[in-house]
């Protein structure tokens, strides 16, 4: 093999190579994660973050604005304390409140905001004091299965169906 | 009775003893590498025949093996997720194993089997015919003149050939998901630019492909220039090269994978 021919098919082998980074740079992966001199940092605390992640995305109206930066749990509130980065194109009133949301059924979880009316924006370091937890499925099961056990109870003595319900009878004379 | 003891006990000690001092032999040979760098990259020239070799040979053998390795993950993945109703996450599925793990190790693999055995079998055979002891007689360094550049160009070669296995396995996976399965194109790429994240996925893959360059470089040319010169000697250290690459690929990436994705 000559040296001309080497040195050309080596060029052709790193332009190649070089073609598949910017492939997988641009068409396959996106920089998700916002240039830390663009953002501005926010925080808030929640009394639940349920399966809360750090990267978890920060939406506002379904959009991607920002990022959970870290979570950590504050001895002296007993409250998760989240911080996150949020572009700095996006500006956000005072009273602006955020929730734990879930992506579908069983996707992942992320953190809503949804801006109020205040005319003065929150800054660099604010703290969002509007929260609401995650909602924990466990919780939300067993509430919902003790309200149907009470509404049996009060239905078997409404109905005087006493004698196939002993259970919830006993129950409701408590 | 002692006699026995000490005996047996000998026994037990030495597989251990060689396996440290070839270990120490290695890291030697590895600083006289970098020692012996700089005089062989100025001579470009040199590096630029093995990046040929290792690397623009291998890109056959890279590209269609990415390209079914895709296809395949498009296929098998397809299967599972549809009944979950996620078979729009193919391409966040296809993308992610491809460009975090497969693209690396399967790569660095087929690499050690295609470049690193004939390098290692190459530098041996030099061995055996007493070229390199004929180079130094010429006072021309071995190391720096036949052994530096082959590592140079596997450690060269090693992550733009995982960049393209990534790629192909990617077009694969998209050939198969959207030509043949009929996903939704739009949907495909969308997924999955929203799901991979460059810094955290394509570079550190890349990272990855890195470490294992410079393992299966240093892997080939060791063993080459380890190898006992005998016809026998030169097969056995060809097979050694592929197996503690492969070994030292898997056990490398175990760790890699730790440090980078701890999923906190």
């Amino acid at each position: 093999m000559k040296r001309g021919l080497i040195d050309f098919w080596v060029g052709l082998f790193v332009a190649a190579g070089i073609v598949a980074l910017l492939f997988l740079a641009f068409k396959v992966s996106s920089t998700s994660m916002l240039v830390a001199s663009d953002t501005y940092t926010l925080s808030a605390n929640f009394e639940n973050i349920g399966g809360l992640k750090t990267r978890a995305p920060i939406k506002s109206s379904g959009v991607v604005i920002g990022r959970v930066t870290g979570i950590i749990f504050d001895p002296h509130t007993y409250m998760a304390k989240v911080s996150f980065a949020i572009d700095k194109r996006y500006q956000f009133s005072r009273d602006t409140s955020a929730a734990i949301l879930t992506s579908g059924l069983l996707g992942e979880q992320y953190i809503g905001l949804e801006p109020g009316a205040d005319d003065r924006m929150l800054e660099e370091g604010g703290r969002i004091t509007i929260t609401s937890s995650a909602v924990v499925l466990e919780q939300l099961i067993s509430r919902f299965l003790f309200s149907k056990a009470q509404e049996g109870g009060n239905g078997a003595e409404g109905g005087g169906t006493a004698a196939t319900e002993p259970k919830s009878n006993h129950a409701v004379e408590k | 009775m002692a006699d026995v003891l000490v005996r047996f006990f000998s026994r037990l000690g030495a597989p251990f003893t060689d396996a440290l001092l070839k270990l120490g032999f290695a890291g030697r040979f590895f600083v006289a590498i970098l020692r012996h760098s700089p005089t062989s990259l100025l001579r470009f020239s040199l590096t630029m025949r093995e990046i040929w070799f290792a690397g623009v040979l291998s890109v056959l053998i890279i590209g269609v093996s990415g390209l079914f390795i895709g296809m395949v993950l498009a296929l098998q993945g397809y299967d599972t997720l549809v009944r979950f109703g996620a078979s729009s996450s193919l391409g966040i599925l296809v993308a992610l194993s491809l460009v975090r793990e497969l693209g690396p190790v399967v790569g660095a693999l087929l690499f050690a089997s295609r470049a690193g055995s004939a390098i290692t079998a190459e530098i041996g055979l030099m061995k055996a015919t007493e070229q390199l002891s004929a180079m130094e007689m010429m006072a021309v360094n071995p190391i720096a003149r036949v052994v530096a550049p082959r590592f140079w160009g596997g450690v060269i070669s090693m992550p733009l050939l995982a960049a393209m296995f990534s790629a192909m396995g990617i077009i694969g996976g998209y050939l198969v998901g959207v030509q043949l399965l009929g996903l939704d194109s739009g949907s495909f790429w969308s997924q999955m630019q929203s799901a991979v994240d460059f810094r955290l996925d394509v570079i550190n893959g890349v990272i990855k492909s890195i470490f294992f360059g410079i393992a299966v470089s240093l892997i080939a040319v060791f063993e080459g220039y380890d190898a006992t010169p005998t016809a026998e000697g030169v097969s056995g250290a060809t097979t050694r090269t592929v197996v503690t690459s492969a070994l030292v690929i898997l056990g490398l990436d175990v760790i890699l994978t730790a440090f980078m994705f701890r999923g906190v």
